[in-house]
């Protein structure tokens, strides 16, 4: 854009005051401004003393559980859906014929490599059962990268240590209570 | 075998240097931790709390922090990069400390101490390292000079553009602040008939009237350059983090820049020092101190501690500022010094000349004190019309808007420079 453009609306700086010629009122308002600071409740969050405050756990992606249904079996039906929608590849699925007589597969084996995961989010939007979903579990620590491959036992007892405090997302299809 | 010993001033000094150094050391140590509190305190963050006793689970609001940081820094890698002048960039920060640590030999760190006949002491001891010495303000300016010199080693010995225009920086506003420095100075000698800074502080207190009430506009002059010679915010820019890189100790690391930056302390606290000694009355308190010799060590104790609490007071001041205005242009900075400063403090000199040239005049005229009463007065009077006056004719601002009304020669003016042009044609 040209300086003469005709669409440009230049604006005239105000001429200085007096007041603020003389710089103490600038002076005296800067200062209060950092003294007001000075005193002022503080917004860190002392971490492992005092845990962050996750703002709305229902939407917020932290690390993965399976769910459980209301007899205690998992979820998971094993379509793969998940899997196909994941965009780091990060969840293996190993597919068997069920032994329950409501579905048709389940998982054998369930793995998520979270050391892959972007939590994304799209495998808890794809999943048609409500079985994986995100918890609002913020610090996932390891001192190996085969502990950070999560298998289904541990994504259920994920489950087991937050069904109390983060109920099941979805109200429909069979949650539990 | 009695003669080999030191005689008793030569151990009585060595005592003070050894007081005073370490607690300079220790105080510049604690002061980075107070920094960084203050900066924390100032963004609403809670700053530096974890560090306690080592080994311990101790925290002790974080107190250890200056131990961690100062392990920290002597046990980094001290590189020498290969481009360097290799003598000056090693003598670099070496006399910017020495002569930041020498400065404070002519400078009192409280009034003085009650005879003790046990160790022989029969006189009032001053806490001053060099007492006998009659030309303090000198002392201490000429070595604060020669503080500058470290700087200027430095950006030059590190053989790089950021140190080299960070030390060009450096003595450009310098030298232009020593000279308001030297006229607010001027006012306070004339005014207390002596160089030695404890002649300063008795004046004061024995008159009751600190400087900084007797001539405000040398107070703010000498207050404003003062920030400039300790390159404190606003007026940082010889080191600009966000234009040099850090400016003249860009090529430093480990202990070299732990010298650096120590010394950069000092200089604060030698500011504050001069501005509570010469303009805030020192170690004087109206009704608790008392103005006369001192007798008992419970005066010399509160004397010791009002001059700390008003140091300490002056230096929050100092950081509280940091985050207060954002970083001067340098041609504003030159601005200040030259168009405003400089007739300011002049202004100021000849105030204060007047008044005590016309000091027993004014007695005669309107009684002990009255002439008190008007010699504060006028001052003040000038204060207020030098301000106005400052303020009115110094240029508000630069116009930095870009040119709306093309020339002849612009771009858009030659014929068939536009490409619809081309097309009509």
């Amino acid at each position: 854009m040209k300086p003469s453009d005709p669409s440009i609306t230049w604006l005239e700086e105000k001429p200085l005051g007096l007041a603020e010629r003389l710089y103490l009122p600038l002076f005296v308002s800067g200062l209060t401004t950092t003294a007001r600071h000075l005193v002022s409740p503080k917004v860190t969050v002392s971490y492992p003393d005092q845990r962050p405050k996750v703002g709305n756990p229902l939407i917020y992606r932290g690390v993965h559980r399976l769910n459980r249904d209301q007899e205690g079996r998992v979820k998971c039906v094993a379509c793969f859906l998940c899997a196909t929608a994941c965009p780091a590849h990060c969840i293996d699925i190993v597919a068997a014929e069920s032994p329950w007589p409501d579905r048709e597969k389940y998982p054998e084996s369930f793995h998520i490599d979270e050391l892959r995961c972007i939590f994304c989010g799209m495998c808890e939007e794809a999943c048609p059962v409500d079985a994986i979903e995100l918890t609002s579990l913020l610090d996932l620590t390891g001192k190996s990268r085969e502990e950070m491959i999560f298998d289904k036992e541990k994504l259920l007892s994920v489950y087991d240590m937050t069904k109390d405090a983060e109920p099941m997302k979805s109200t429909t299809m069979g949650c539990t209570p | 075998m009695m003669s080999l010993l030191p005689s008793l001033p030569t151990i009585v000094a060595l005592v003070k240097i050894g007081l005073l150094v370490g607690g300079l050391m220790t105080a510049a140590a604690y002061l980075v931790l107070v920094e960084r509190w203050m900066a924390a305190w100032v963004q609403d963050r809670k700053g530096p709390n974890r560090v306690g006793i080592p080994l311990t689970k101790i925290r002790l609001f974080g107190l250890g922090q200056p131990l961690a940081d100062g392990l920290k820094i002597i046990l980094k890698e001290d590189f020498t990069p290969k481009h360097v002048d290799k003598v000056l960039y090693v003598a670099a920060p070496l006399v910017l400390l020495a002569a930041s640590l020498a400065i404070f030999a002519a400078i009192p760190f409280g009034s003085s101490l009650p005879p003790i006949p046990a160790l022989g002491l029969t006189g009032e001891e001053p806490l001053l390292v060099a007492p006998g010495l009659d030309v303090g303000v000198l002392w201490v300016f000429a070595l604060s000079s020669i503080a500058v010199y470290g700087v200027l080693l430095g950006g030059w010995a590190s053989n790089n553009k950021y140190g080299f225009l960070g030390g060009l920086r450096s003595s450009a506003q310098l030298v232009a602040y020593e000279i308001p420095l030297g006229l607010g100075l001027l006012g306070v000698v004339l005014a207390a008939g002596s160089l030695k800074l404890d002649a300063i502080m008795n004046a004061q207190a024995s008159s009751g009237v600190w400087y900084a009430f007797a001539q405000p506009l040398g107070f703010i002059v000498f207050l404003i350059a003062s920030f400039a010679e300790a390159a404190r915010l606003p007026f940082d820019l010889p080191e600009a983090e966000q234009e040099l890189v850090g400016g003249y100790h860009t090529e430093y690391s480990g202990i070299k820049l732990l010298l650096f930056l120590v010394s950069e302390f000092l200089h604060m606290v030698t500011a504050a020092f001069l501005i509570v000694i010469m303009f805030l009355g020192g170690w004087h308190l109206w009704g608790l101190t008392g103005s006369g010799p001192v007798e008992t060590w419970m005066v010399a104790l509160i004397r010791f501690a009002v001059l700390s609490a008003k140091i300490f007071g002056v230096i929050l001041f100092f950081m509280l500022v940091r985050w207060s205005w954002p970083r001067f242009r340098f041609d504003q900075l030159m601005n200040l010094a030259w168009k405003v400063m400089l007739p300011l403090g002049l202004a100021n000199l000849v105030t204060v000349a007047a008044v005590e040239e016309f000091r027993p005049q004014l007695v005669t005229a309107l009684g002990e004190g009255g002439a008190k009463a008007a010699a504060i007065a006028v001052p003040w009077a000038v204060f207020f019309l030098g301000w106005i006056a400052a303020g009115l004719l110094t240029p508000s601002g630069t116009d930095n808007t870009p040119i709306r009304t093309p020339g002849p020669l612009d771009a858009e003016h030659v014929l068939g420079s536009r490409p619809h042009d081309l097309l009509e044609a």
